[in-house]
C-alpha cells in the first residue's frame, strides 16, 4: 500500500521541523486455537498508518475502543512489537534498532498510561518509582543528586517533596497521575505518548491534569502524541487530530480545521454524538447505525462502508487513499473532500 | 424540597443519609439529601466519584448492604408511602413493577449463564401470568423494541454474545418490561463510546415517550445531563449543593462547585475555548470519614469566608424551583 507523501509544514506556522514519522505501520494480533495452540486467525488491530509529528506540537490521536489508536502509541516505542512498517524518530528508523539503541531511545520518548493506579508499583516509594529512570540512565551520579532531581520533578508536577516518602496508594487519582507525569519527565524526554491520561479522572481533576501538560509543554518544549476518545479534551489541547477507525486513519487535520470542516463521514458522526454541556445548543445528531464491525474480518473496501450514511455500492470494492483535500487536511473517502 | 406533599410527586426523598460502617469509622456517604422526581420527568443526578450519587439511587431500592450500611435518617417517599421501614416481599414487589434500575456495566448486571431471553422472560413473568412460551415471546418483543436486530434468534443469545451498547439494550428491555414509573439510569452510557451512547440516549428518550415513565438519570457528564434531564440536581461529598430547571444550571449556576464543574469542561462547540486555558478546582474532595465542619466545598472554593467553616449552609431558593446551598 502506498504510503502518502511527505509534506513539510503541515500548520501554517507549526515548526517544519519534524520529531516523529510513522510509514504504513501494521500490527496483526494472532488468535490462537485448538489444542496445538496454532494461529486460527488474525486481529488486524492497525491496518496501515501513517503521520507526523513536527517538534513541540502535540497530535491528537481520537476514535472508538478497538479502533487500533493505543497499540499505535505502543507500536511507537516498541513497548509491542509491529509487524510492518517504519517508525523514524530523528533520523533513525525505531523499528530495525536492536536493544541498546531502544534503550537509550526510552531516554528521548517516554509514555503516561491511562490508568494511574495500575501504572505505578505499589510495593514502592514515590521517590524511587520517579529515581528509578534516572538510575537506569545514569542520570544520577550521587544518592544526593537523585533527591534533588525527584525533590525538583515533584515540585515541577505540583507535589509536596515530602511526597517522595510515601507509597502511590496513599495518593489520589488526580495526584497518581501526576506522579507518573513526573517519572515520564525525569529523563528530559522529547516526545511524550499520552495515553488517555486523564479519562480515569473526575472532571475537576482531569482540567488540572490538562493544565498541566499544556504548561510543561511550554516549559520544556515537548512533543505530545495525545490518544484519547474523548473528542472535546482532544480538541482542547491538539495542534492536530487524526481520526482513526478499524485500525486506519480516515482524517488528519489542523485541529480546529478538523472541529469546524470535518470531511470524513465518521468524523463527522463522532463529532455530533459528542453532547454539548448546554441546554439551548441544539444540534443535528447523525445517528451512526449498529456497531463497530469485528476487526479480526473487517469490511472489505472502505472499512466504515457498513455504516456510512453516504456509501455507495463501489465503497465495499475500493479502499479510499488518505489523500490531500486542502493544505494540511487529509482525508480517506471517495466521496468526500 | 416541598413542604407539603404535592400528588404529582413520585419520589420524594426526605433529608436521606445512608452511612457505611468501616474499620476506620463511619464513612457519610448520604449525609442529608433532599431530592424529588415528579411523574414523567428526567432528574439528573450529577457529581464526581464519592459523591454519594450511586448510594442515593442505590438507597432508593434499598440495594446498599446493611451491615455495612445504614439508614441513619430521613425518609424515601414513593408516591407518598416510605419505603424505607417496607418489609423485603414488599419491597420486591415495588422493585418488580414500579421502580426499575438500569447500571453502568451491563456485563456484570446480566447473568452470564442465562440466555437474555430467560432473563428477560423471568420479569415478564413476575408481572403478568403468562405461559414460558408467552413469556418468551414477549421477551422477543421487548428486544424489537429497544431496536436489537432479529430479536426472534436473539433471545436464545448469552449475553457474552453482544457488544456493549446491545447489552445495555438488553438492560433497557428487561428493566421496561415491567413497565416501570421510574427507571433510574446509573452512569448508563459512561462504559459506551460516543457514538453508541448517542444511541442509547436516544433510545431511553424514545421509550421514556413511549413508557411515559420517569428517568433518575445518574451521570458525571455534563454534556448528557444538559441534553436529556429536564431539571438537575449537583451533588457534592454527601450532600446536595445545588438543585434547577437545566437551563438554570447552565446559564445561571449559582454554586461555586456548579460553576467551577461547568468550566472546566473543554467544549467542542465554542471557538473560544481552544488555546484557552481551562479553569479546574484546585484540590481535592474531602475524605467522607471526617468531613470537615461547614460547607464540605469549602477548601476548595475560591470564594470561601470564615463564615463557611462554621455552619452548614442549607438549601435556599434563589428562583422558582432553583435552590443553592451556600451563603453568597
Amino acid at each position: 500500500m502506498n504510503a502518502p507523501p511527505i509534506v513539510a509544514p503541515i500548520v501554517p506556522g507549526a515548526p517544519a521541523e519534524e520529531l516523529l514519522k510513522v510509514r504504513d505501520l501494521r500490527k496483526r494480533f494472532a488468535i490462537k486455537g485448538g489444542i496445538l495452540s496454532r494461529t486460527v486467525d488474525q486481529v488486524h488491530a492497525v491496518d496501515g498508518v501513517s503521520f507526523e509529528i513536527g517538534k513541540g506540537e502535540t497530535l491528537g490521536l481520537v476514535g472508538e475502543s478497538g479502533c487500533g489508536k493505543s497499540t499505535t502509541g505502543r507500536c511507537i516505542l516498541r513497548l509491542i512489537e509491529p509487524s510492518s512498517g517504519e517508525v523514524w524518530f530523528q533520523g533513525n528508523d525505531v523499528t530495525k534498532m536492536d536493544h541498546g539503541a531502544l534503550q537509550a531511545l526510552r531516554r528521548d520518548m517516554q509514555i503516561i498510561f491511562q490508568d494511574p493506579y495500575a501504572s505505578l508499583n505499589p510495593r514502592l516509594k514515590v521517590g524511587a518509582i520517579i529515581g528509578e529512570a534516572l538510575t537506569i540512565h545514569k542520570l544520577a551520579p550521587t544518592q544526593k543528586a537523585m533527591e534533588d532531581r525527584v525533590v525538583q520533578l515533584l515540585e515541577t508536577v505540583g507535589l509536596q517533596p515530602d511526597h517522595m516518602h510515601r507509597f502511590p496508594h496513599e495518593f489520589s487519582g488526580g495526584q497518581r497521575q501526576r506522579i507518573g507525569i513526573a517519572r515520564a519527565l525525569a529523563v528530559e524526554p522529547k516526545l511524550i505518548v499520552c495515553d488517555e491520561p486523564v479519562s480515569a479522572l473526575d472532571v475537576s481533576i482531569q482540567a488540572q491534569v490538562i493544565n498541566l501538560l499544556e504548561d510543561l509543554q511550554e516549559q520544556f518544549g515537548l512533543t505530545y502524541l495525545f490518544i484519547a476518545h474523548d473528542l472535546s479534551v482532544v480538541e482542547h489541547i491538539s495542534t492536530r487530530v487524526a481520526v482513526m477507525y478499524l485500525g486506519r486513519v480516515v482524517e488528519i487535520a489542523p485541529s480546529r480545521e478538523l472541529y469546524d470542516n470535518p470531511l470524513h463521514p465518521y468524523t463527522e458522526a463522532l463529532l455530533s454524538a459528542v453532547p454539548i454541556p448546554d441546554p439551548t445548543v441544539k444540534r443535528k445528531r447523525i445517528m451512526l447505525q449498529g456497531d463497530v464491525p469485528n476487526p479480526i474480518r473487517p469490511p472489505s473496501g472502505c472499512h466504515f462502508h457498513t455504516r456510512c450514511p453516504i456509501a455507495k455500492p463501489d465503497c465495499a470494492q475500493r479502499v479510499p487513499e488518505l489523500r490531500e483535500s486542502k493544505p494540511g487536511h487529509w482525508v480517506s473517502c471517495h466521496y468526500r473532500g | 424540597m416541598p413542604d407539603t406533599f404535592v400528588p404529582d410527586t413520585l419520589l420524594d426523598i426526605r433529608g436521606l443519609k445512608t452511612w457505611f460502617k468501616t474499620e476506620d469509622g463511619m464513612v457519610r456517604a448520604v449525609d442529608g439529601v433532599d431530592l424529588h422526581i415528579d411523574r414523567g420527568e428526567t432528574v439528573g443526578v450529577v457529581g464526581e466519584s464519592g459523591c454519594g450519587k450511586t448510594v442515593t439511587a442505590r438507597s432508593v431500592l434499598k440495594l446498599i448492604d446493611m451491615p455495612p450500611g445504614r439508614f441513619e435518617a430521613g425518609q424515601i417517599l414513593w408516591q407518598g408511602r416510605d419505603l424505607i421501614p417496607l418489609e423485603q416481599a414488599e419491597m420486591n414487589r415495588i422493585r418488580a413493577r414500579e421502580i426499575a434500575i438500569i447500571f453502568q456495566e451491563p456485563m456484570t448486571s446480566l447473568n452470564p449463564v442465562y440466555t437474555v431471553g430467560d432473563q428477560i422472560a423471568e420479569v415478564i413473568a413476575l408481572h403478568q401470568k403468562l405461559s414460558p412460551r408467552q413469556a418468551m415471546a414477549g421477551a422477543a418483543e421487548m428486544l424489537r423494541l429497544v431496536n436489537i436486530p432479529n430479536p426472534q434468534k436473539r433471545v436464545h443469545d448469552y449475553p457474552h454474545q453482544f457488544s456493549g451498547g446491545m447489552r445495555q439494550r438488553v438492560m433497557i428491555a428487561m428493566a421496561l418490561s415491567c413497565q416501570p414509573k421510574l427507571l433510574i439510569a446509573d452512569e448508563p452510557t459512561t462504559a459506551l463510546d460516543v457514538t453508541i451512547q448517542a444511541q442509547i440516549l436516544e433510545l431511553m428518550q424514545e421509550m421514556k415517550e413511549k413508557f411515559g415513565m420517569a428517568i433518575m438519570l445518574i451521570t458525571h457528564a455534563m454534556g448528557v445531563v444538559a441534553e436529556t434531564c429536564q431539571r438537575v440536581t449537583v451533588m457534592y461529598a454527601g450532600k446536595v449543593v445545588e438543585e434547577a430547571p437545566v437551563e438554570a444550571l447552565f446559564s445561571d449556576p449559582r454554586h461555586p462547585y456548579t460553576q467551577g464543574l461547568i468550566r472546566s469542561i473543554p467544549r467542542i462547540d465554542r471557538a473560544v475555548s481552544r488555546q484557552a486555558r481551562l479553569e479546574s478546582i484546585q484540590g481535592t474532595v474531602p475524605s467522607l470519614l471526617n468531613p470537615p465542619a461547614g460547607c464540605r466545598f469549602a477548601a476548595r472554593c475560591k470564594y470561601a469566608m470564615d463564615i463557611c467553616t462554621q455552619g452548614i449552609p442549607p438549601l435556599k431558593e434563589v428562583a422558582p424551583g432553583h435552590r443553592v446551598a451556600c451563603v453568597l
